[in-house]
């Protein structure tokens, strides 16, 4: 609605200095109200994690993090975020050189499919997988014939996970890559370059922040990931559960402490991840503000 | 159709086909999986099963309390973007990098922690146990979860649009007499519209789809504090596939419906990041 200019006329002529900032009471009421939702949404989880976790003493924590299940959860994580970081690292690369290099019938709607996991509940990620590889499934009765396990065995936690994070990689680097444009691209080519030295010398250069910051919230997702995988490990103990299905049974078994003490693992991972993200995103915003200046000391 | 690329740039051929295999691999093929599978149902026992009483009671949950979280998040998310962009104060980098941890922590450890909380003896649950709150194991308990997860959205959306605001536009409404009150609720306010709704959306699609941080607050009782998510799970576990997929149909086409309202308010606003 705009104002009418008698409505308008009706306030007195203030001071311009004051007239661009709230009042000093109001700033602090507004901080003040930030800092508590930060504070009780955040902070205080954060420190109920580790008082948790160390609630039996170092021994006990110490225990819980060495134990055989547990160890075996966390080399599985550690194989389906490894797998997760390198097939959509791929895909983000391949796509977003596909997407922002070349136009082509039909460009919009293959993004809107590449969001889609984004918005897929994970269970449903989970879902369409038994559906596809279970004993009921489609291919469930082929897969049994020849012997073959995805379902409840390590290919279907990783095809999950990779599910799950499927846009992170992508989403970062077509928007990065249709902001800096094709023209350096096209310059070492018309300068003799072949296909693969202008990836490696131009494209990658530019992109690398870009590429690294979307690997590490892969990686987070990846490491993290509960409902998708929940659905298609089936809870072997020692065999198929990751550092999160590994929470959830020792909570369930009512171990509380060893639970958090797990879960405090993931929770320093979470805290490395924010400050990476937060190094790495500084680094990233200066690449995006001079591309021609990051694409230079990238060539020399 | 002729899939002709414009560019004079090699590897049209080579990224276009590894896009569109692993694309249809990880992710086409298997969702046509489950939409193949729930044909085997005829229309009348689709529809019982996704309208069954006890299935309509989680809709109601899931969508509610999503939508609630949603709201507090829109209010609360305005708040702390403003601070953050607009005023300075100690501590200020650290606080708006710790916006992210709902991102960056796993939900299932967000779960435990927030039931550890609000439980009766937590740290929260006792202050409001003498209130008559009980947080955990109630519908507010989910409220709760799935306001932690969409914490990041409103802010990380609103933030940008915020830091490029031309300061022109807010001296031209104080030169013609506004008065800040008249300037941020006139002027500002209407020019974040757009992106406030964005990333409310966000985190409302996030909400509805959320497992891992509420299974363990919500107490998961039948008709009361089951969401649709884990009703998918409890069918799948009675080898109940007719009812996972049926349901599963129905989330997928909610989260698809989603998406493209989410992505046309996107290229409305120009707001384009979504993590």
């Amino acid at each position: 609605m705009a104002p009418r200019v008698d409505e308008v006329k009706t306030y007195p002529v203030l001071d311009p200095a004051r007239a661009l900032t709230e009042p000093r009471w109001v700033r602090w009421v507004l901080i003040a109200v930030a800092l508590s939702f930060i504070a009780l949404f955040l902070l205080v989880p954060l420190a109920q994690v580790f008082a948790s976790a160390l609630d039996k003493g170092m021994g006990y924590y110490f225990n819980a993090v060495r134990e055989p299940a547990a160890l075996s959860a966390v080399k599985l994580t550690l194989v389906a975020a490894f797998f997760s970081v390198v097939f959509n690292s791929a895909f983000g690369l391949a796509s977003a050189w596909a997407i922002t290099k070349f136009r082509f019938p039909g460009k919009s709607l293959l993004i809107t499919l590449i969001d889609l996991p984004f918005t897929v509940s994970p269970v449903v990620s989970g879902l369409i997988y038994v559906l596809l590889f279970g004993l009921q499934g489609l291919l469930g009765p082929w897969l049994k014939a020849h012997n073959l396990h995805i379902i409840f065995a390590l290919p279907g936690i990783v095809l999950a996970t990779v599910f799950v994070t499927f846009p992170f990689i992508s989403r970062e680097l077509i928007p990065l890559m249709q902001e800096q444009g094709s023209e350096e691209e096209e310059a070492a080519m018309v300068l003799g370059a072949g296909g693969r030295q202008i990836f490696w010398k131009v494209t990658l250069p530019n992109i690398q922040w870009g590429l690294l910051y979307g690997v590490i919230l892969c990686n987070a997702r990846a490491m993290g990931e509960f409902g998708a995988v929940s659905v298609v490990s089936g809870h072997i103990r020692g065999l198929t559960n990751t550092l999160p299905l590994h929470v959830e049974i020792l909570y369930n078994e009512y171990d509380f402490t060893a639970a958090f003490a797990v879960a405090s693992l993931l929770t320093f991972l979470a805290v490395l991840t924010l400050i990476a993200k937060t190094l790495v995103g500084l680094k990233y915003e200066k690449s995006r503000q001079t591309p021609a200046a990051q694409a230079e000391s990238g060539i020399a | 159709m002729k899939f002709k690329s414009t560019g004079i740039l090699p590897g049209f051929g080579l990224t276009m086909g590894f896009t569109l295999a692993y694309l249809s691999l990880i992710v086409l093929i298997p969702l046509a999986a489950l939409i193949l599978k729930s044909t085997t149902l005829t229309w009348a026992q689709f529809v019982q099963e996704v309208t069954s009483p006890r299935v309509m009671a989680s809709y109601k949950l899931t969508f509610g309390a999503s939508l609630v979280g949603a709201l507090i998040n829109s209010v609360f998310g305005v708040i702390v973007a403003w601070v953050l962009v607009r005023y300075e104060f100690p501590g200020k980098k650290l606080v708006d990098a710790m916006v992210d941890l709902p991102f960056a922590l796993p939900t299932a450890v967000a779960g435990i922690t927030l039931t550890a909380l609000y439980a009766p003896t937590g740290w929260i649950g006792r202050l409001l146990e003498p209130l008559g709150i009980p947080v955990a194991y109630t519908p507010l308990g989910v409220v709760v979860a799935l306001t932690f997860i969409g914490l990041p959205f409103v802010v990380r959306t609103l933030q940008p649009v915020l830091e490029s605001l031309d300061p022109e536009m807010e001296k031209a409404a104080v030169s013609l007499g506004a008065g800040r009150w008249y300037t941020v609720t006139r002027v500002i306010l209407p020019t974040l519209a757009p992106a406030w709704i964005t990333g409310s959306s966000l985190a409302f699609a996030r909400a509805v789809g959320e497992y891992g941080s509420v299974v363990f607050i919500a107490g998961n009782m039948p008709m009361k504090t089951e969401i649709t998510p884990l009703l998918i799970i409890t069918k799948l576990e009675q080898y109940d596939y007719a009812g996972a997929t049926s349901i599963g149909v129905v989330m997928l086409v909610i989260s698809f419906t989603l998406l493209l309202a989410i992505n046309w308010l996107q290229s409305r606003t120009g707001v384009h990041r979504i993590h």
